[in-house]
């Protein structure tokens, strides 16, 4: 993808964690915090039941932005917001569009949506293209 | 809430984390990173790298390992019970690939308060047995 343009949008990057995923990333990550693999406890403290690790949620944004460049090596800087929270079971749309392209480096805005509430917001990458 | 802002400028013993094969490919399988290069150290080598290549966010495991300490310091005073990640940002730099050995320090970069939420930010500094800089990453926590 070497013919980007300023505005562009890329192809929406969509998944859907499953019943399972936050016990497989909290093994993968070292994240055991209670409210992502506890049923109760996540209820204990208010919320409507494990919620889904916001730094999953921001590797799948890296993988959608990544897909403006080549390779892994491509993704040079992502930042992102957390906002709300993102459950299993439900599917998730990562939307990213072009900022600016510029000396090998395009700049790139993103945002995570799942079930119509915005749980990543203002995310920016800047990928290394061509 | 007497914020404990004499925490800010401390660090910590540097934390030296192994990047194991088994571990990338765990990892890229749990975010669902399904390139050969994280998979596939044949692929890999074809490649030019000397082992399977973790995805970016793989920093979240090394770094994440050395912020522990920081998070739950007594001298920064985080409130759990009310703490949400409001944000994070990460600057990669040369690639991470099984067999490294990243040594990660962790600084308190703030504490602070505005519009009655605390933000404590930390820097995380990764670098490979090379003294190459991998990731630098800005973690954002919120206190309600």
């Amino acid at each position: 993808m070497s013919e980007l343009e300023s505005g562009q949008e890329l192809p929406e990057l969509k998944v859907t964690p499953d019943k399972y995923l936050t016990y497989r990333y909290a093994g993968a990550s070292g994240d055991f915090n209670p409210i992502h693999i506890d049923e109760e406890f996540a209820q204990s403290v208010g919320l409507p039941g494990r919620i889904l690790h916001g730094l999953w949620m921001m590797a799948q944004v890296a993988r959608a932005v990544s897909a403006a460049g080549d390779g892994p090596e491509s993704l040079k800087r992502l930042s992102v917001q957390f906002r709300g929270m993102g459950f299993p079971e439900q599917e998730i749309a990562v939307s990213v569009s072009v900022k600016d392209v510029g000396d090998g480096v395009a700049t790139l805005q993103a945002e995570a949506v799942q079930d119509g509430r915005k749980i990543i917001r203002k995310g920016e990458a800047e990928v290394r293209v061509g | 809430m007497g914020l404990k802002t004499d925490a800010v400028g401390k660090t910590y013993p540097p934390e030296t984390y192994a990047v194991g094969r088994e571990k990338v490919r765990e990892y890229a399988s749990a975010v669902g990173e399904g390139l050969d290069l994280h998979h596939d150290p044949e692929a890999a080598r074809a490649a030019g790298y000397s082992d399977v290549v973790a995805p970016p966010m793989f920093a979240v495991v090394f770094a994440g390992k050395a912020m522990g300490p920081a998070l739950f310091d007594p001298d920064v005073g985080i409130d759990f019970s009310r703490m949400v990640h409001g944000g994070q940002e990460f600057v990669w730099g040369p690639p991470v690939v099984a067999g490294d050995e990243i040594v990660t320090e962790i600084e308190v970069k703030d504490v602070s308060e505005r519009g009655g939420l605390e933000f404590y930010v930390f820097e995380s500094r990764s670098t490979n047995q090379d003294g190459e800089t991998v990731c630098t990453g800005t973690w954002t926590n919120i206190v309600r």
